[in-house]
């Protein structure tokens, strides 16, 4: 059987790398970085799950299919945003969501 | 078990997957594909007796423009339910349950699907959700329309949502389940030789149908689960008095929903593909490219959910794209009848009823699809959105082409499922009845919203009279077309002649094995040497260039 | 479907047995992905909507308790590829008075022992949630812990929690029902999310009672891998929500 083990040591270095990517994002959500620090809260999860994912779950040693498997779910997840997203993103202000009607007297306030 | 031997010049007979085992146990806990295709048979059957027996009394209904049979709120009911029916509970699992559950492992020479027990788990969850759904209708109905709009289906309605939107969460696992066995066995448990460009396009279209499930269905399951809470908590997403986007809902429903209608077709597709060239004699036209445009059909189709809410109030801009990119789909759709129709070219064609399906499922399905881009073009939308026409064009593709495509490949397969065959005269009636039937149905129905009438309306203007008379009358005979085969099939199963491995003689390799099959499929795994569709050079069929052809055995010869 | 040793009769060999059921999770994975994904749509249209209302909601959350949990599952997902690791290479060690024990049943203990932990300390997160009537419902109250706090509360805190509430009222008047489509969504997530690792910790116990069994060795340990896949899928779901739910708005 050809299978990969990789060694506790790689295990090890990712979980460190991991650690400080949780402390940066932490980090980074006390910074003022406007409208940015959504971008760089998703990116450094991201990271963070891109490693989980080569690594422990050990997609970089695995076969080409579960590669283009991985690829797929990311880019289905990516259509199903983005195309959702052109709808929001390019409607006018005044319709850009149906006007709630005031309700603030309906709870305890 | 007994020992005794048999009796001298006594002849057991052949053990095959329907009398290996005997007793009820041995099919509730069966772990054969073969099985549990059949119990899907029985089980999705009775749900299209539900949702047909739904369709008559809307057909009735309608005979009169007040509508004299049931009152506006059952009216409401009606139509919701039988949309229910018939497409979480009957055309999703139809094609892909039934007869792709039976032929995937036979047509790629392995011993069963890649899993099993998750095969039969996905039946018994199919059941426990189908049993929710019962459950609702039986306990105050359901009149939110199957698309189960917010905030309708969430504050407002008074039918029993809550049941059946958990019906049809628990069901969607079982389509996900279907789609990953799939997926997972033609990967990995193909036969030696049988190579990618080597296995039958029913088995693409399957893959493609496949991929549309485990893409499309935990969206579907989300949404349903957020708006079952919504209606339970009074949660807020898509109720807009707390300040929830009810467009949001409609976006991750048609994620979807619009893919879920390739689950019904692509399947009818991958039968049509088998039967022409069968009956043509002749290899397929443009394998290559049948193949290609199945999983285009399926990418493809996750990028025009947004084509059901022009109306909405979604950005005109994003209206325009999804306007665009739902043209786009004609193309892969346009390869396939291209393809066939060259197929037929010069072709050796018999007249056999599952020929005549297909027939039936390409003039149907080109008027289906033809009218969708009708529907998908922006300006034209606004004009005849909600109206009859729509409710015609998806029954073209539904019913004209899913359920066709079912019937056909029911009819193409049913020696090997059974090991018999059925009467030829009757099933060439019951063929053509169902065709007339059907375009008398719902041909009416373009022109009646052409002309404006709106659906899901109890009532409507005088003069739309006739065609709606018509329409009712369609229907009955649709409704003969539907219990012939019902009755000659079951009756088939018994006294129906014996039909041998390959009574067509088609190339496939499920024709290889005994009719009905023994339970691990093959005697020995099969080795595939030869390329797919070749009327030719098989030998081993007795198929070679200049010897004489080989009429298909009919049962009443 | 009989069965020789770890093989079942449909398949031919392990190898092709190992591929199956590694893909199968994968695919799996694949639906579980667009799974979470729908919700992850709701939850960018709102807090695009509501993004007062989304930072107020976030900045509620314990951030040392759910920081702290991030750890925790982290380091499970580490003891989980442990156990992968020792299942092929069939580690044996000897430990103090349990005497010879393989090392892939220490660390799925450990990888359930910190499953555990994470769910416990969101039980603890949640129950704070229902004090401070910050469940959506009736009784739902944005301002409810600012106007009500209870001996232990940090004075200090109190009022900066009050003057960010009047701020965010001053922008967002309906703020109460906006802040509840956060919390509805951060339930729903959150509450997903644990639902899986509650399912994960019931097949993390089948796996500890098949590793006492001898059942996974260098040879056959798949459902250990799978398992696994499951696992690490269930953590990335977490390293998401974190930064999503607890650090929208913490910089003011």
């Amino acid at each position: 059987m050809s299978e990969h083990i990789v060694s506790p040591k790689v295990y090890i270095v990712i979980f460190l790398a991991l650690m400080v990517g949780t402390t940066a994002t932490v980090w980074a959500a006390y910074q003022n970085f406007g409208q940015f620090n959504i971008v760089i809260a998703l990116a450094i999860a991201t990271f963070k799950a891109t490693l989980v994912v080569l690594y422990f779950m050990h997609a970089r040693y695995s076969p080409k299919r579960t590669q283009l498997v991985i690829v797929c779910s990311v880019f289905w997840l990516a259509i199903m945003l983005a195309m959702t997203l052109t709808d929001y993103d390019t409607r006018t202000p005044r319709d850009s969501r149906l006007a709630p009607p005031a309700i603030s007297h309906l709870f305890r306030a | 078990m007994s020992t005794t031997p048999p009796l001298p010049g006594h002849q057991m007979p052949h053990e095959d997957y329907l009398n290996a085992t005997y007793g009820i146990r041995s099919w509730l806990l069966t772990t054969d594909h073969k099985r549990i295709a059949l119990l899907y048979l029985g089980s999705v059957t009775v749900f299209f007796f539900i949702g047909g027996l739904l369709a008559t009394m809307i057909r009735i209904h309608l005979l009169t423009p007040t509508g004299y049979l049931v009152t506006p709120e059952t009216y409401n009911k009606l139509f919701t339910m039988h949309g229910v029916a018939m497409i979480f509970f009957f055309l999703i699992p139809s094609i892909p349950a039934v007869l792709g559950n039976f032929l995937i492992p036979l047509m790629i020479g392995a011993k069963d699907l890649a899993f099993p027990k998750i095969n039969l788990l996905s039946w018994y969850i199919y059941l426990v959700g189908g049993s929710f759904v019962l459950y609702s209708f039986a306990t105050g109905g359901l009149d939110t329309g199957w698309t189960f709009y917010t905030p309708l289906s969430s504050i407002y309605s008074n039918s029993a949502v809550t049941p059946a939107v958990i019906g049809i969460f628990i069901n969607g696992f079982s389509s996900i389940l279907t789609g990953l066995n799939f997926i997972v066995t033609i990967h990995t448990m193909r036969a030696p030789g049988m190579t990618w460009f080597r296995l039958p396009l029913f088995v693409w279209a399957h893959y493609a149908t496949s991929l549309v499930m485990i893409l499309g269905t935990p969206v579907i399951a989300i949404t349903l689960l957020l708006a079952g809470l919504e209606r339970m908590f009074h949660l807020g997403f898509f109720n807009p008095a707390l300040g929830g986007d009810p467009i949001l809902f409609q976006h991750l429903f048609w994620f979807y929903s619009h893919p879920a209608v390739y689950i019904m077709i692509l399947p009818a597709m991958g039968v049509i593909s088998e039967i022409i060239p069968t009956f043509a004699r002749k290899p397929i036209f443009g394998y290559s490219f049948i193949a290609g445009s199945s999983i285009a059909i399926a990418v493809i189709g996750f990028l025009v959910w947004a084509h059901h809410m022009f109306v909405t109030g979604e950005s005109v801009y994003a209206a325009l794209t999804f306007s665009f990119l739902s043209y786009l789909v004609a193309i892969p759709s346009a390869v396939k009848v291209f393809n066939w129709t060259s197929t037929l070219y010069k072709g050796s064609i018999s007249w056999d009823t599952p020929m005549i399906y297909a027939f039936g499922f390409i003039g149907l399905f080109l008027i289906g699809g033809l009218t969708g881009l009708f529907l998908a073009c922006l300006g034209l939308d606004i004009h005849i959105h909600d109206t009859y026409f729509v409710v015609a064009h998806f029954h073209y593709i539904m019913v004209g082409g899913a359920v066709m495509g079912y019937v056909g490949g029911l009819h193409f397969w049913w020696p090997k499922i059974t090991g018999r065959l059925y009467p030829e005269a009757l099933a060439r009636i019951a063929a053509v009845t169902l065709f007339v039937g059907f375009n008398l149905t719902f041909f009416p129905q373009f022109i009646l919203g052409y002309l404006g009438m709106p659906r899901r309306y109890h009532t409507y203007p005088p003069e739309f009279q006739v065609l709606n008379v018509l329409s009712t009358a369609g229907a009955s005979i649709l409704a003969l077309g539907y219990l012939l085969p019902m009755l000659y099939l079951t009756w088939s199963m018994r006294y129906g002649k014996v039909a041998g491995q390959n009574p067509w003689p088609a190339t496939g390799l499920e024709w290889k094995t005994d009719s009905p099959p023994p339970t691990e499929n093959f005697d020995v795994t099969p080795e595939v040497t030869w390329e797919p569709y070749d009327f030719q050079n098989r030998p081993d069929l007795g198929l070679t260039a200049g010897a004489p052809s080989l009429a298909p055995a009919h049962g009443d010869d | 479907m009989h069965r020789t040793g770890e093989l079942y009769g449909h398949f031919e060999t392990l190898e092709q047995q190992k591929e199956t059921a590694t893909l199968g999770m994968w695919v799996f994975l694949v639906t579980e992905v667009l799974f979470f994904g729908g919700l992850f749509m709701t939850y960018t249209i709102n807090r695009h909507a509501f993004s007062t209302a989304f930072g107020v909601g976030s900045n509620t959350l314990d951030l040392t308790l759910g920081g702290g949990n991030t750890v925790v599952l982290i380091l499970s997902s580490l003891t989980m590829a442990m156990a992968v690791w020792s299942a092929q290479v069939g580690k044996v060690g000897w430990f103090g008075i349990f005497g010879k024990v393989r090392w892939v049943s220490i660390f799925l203990i450990a990888t359930l022992v910190l499953g555990t932990v994470f769910l416990g300390v969101k039980v603890v997160e949640y129950k704070q949630k229902f004090d401070h009537h910050l469940v959506p419902g009736r009784g739902f109250d944005i301002r409810y812990r600012s106007e009500h706090p209870t001996a232990s509360d940090n004075p200090k805190e109190i009022a900066a929690e009050k003057e960010e509430l009047e701020k965010a009222f001053a922008k967002d008047p309906d703020i109460n029902a906006h802040a509840q489509l956060y919390f509805s969504l951060y339930f729903g997530m959150t509450g997903l999310h644990a639902l899986h690792m509650i399912v994960g910790a019931g097949l993390l116990l089948w796996l500890i009672k098949g590793s006492f069994a001898g059942r996974f060795t260098p040879q056959y340990n798949t459902p250990v891998e799978v398992v696994g896949l499951y696992w690490h899928f269930v953590d990335i779901v977490w390293i998401y929500l974190f930064p999503l739910l607890y650090l929208i708005d913490r910089h003011q």
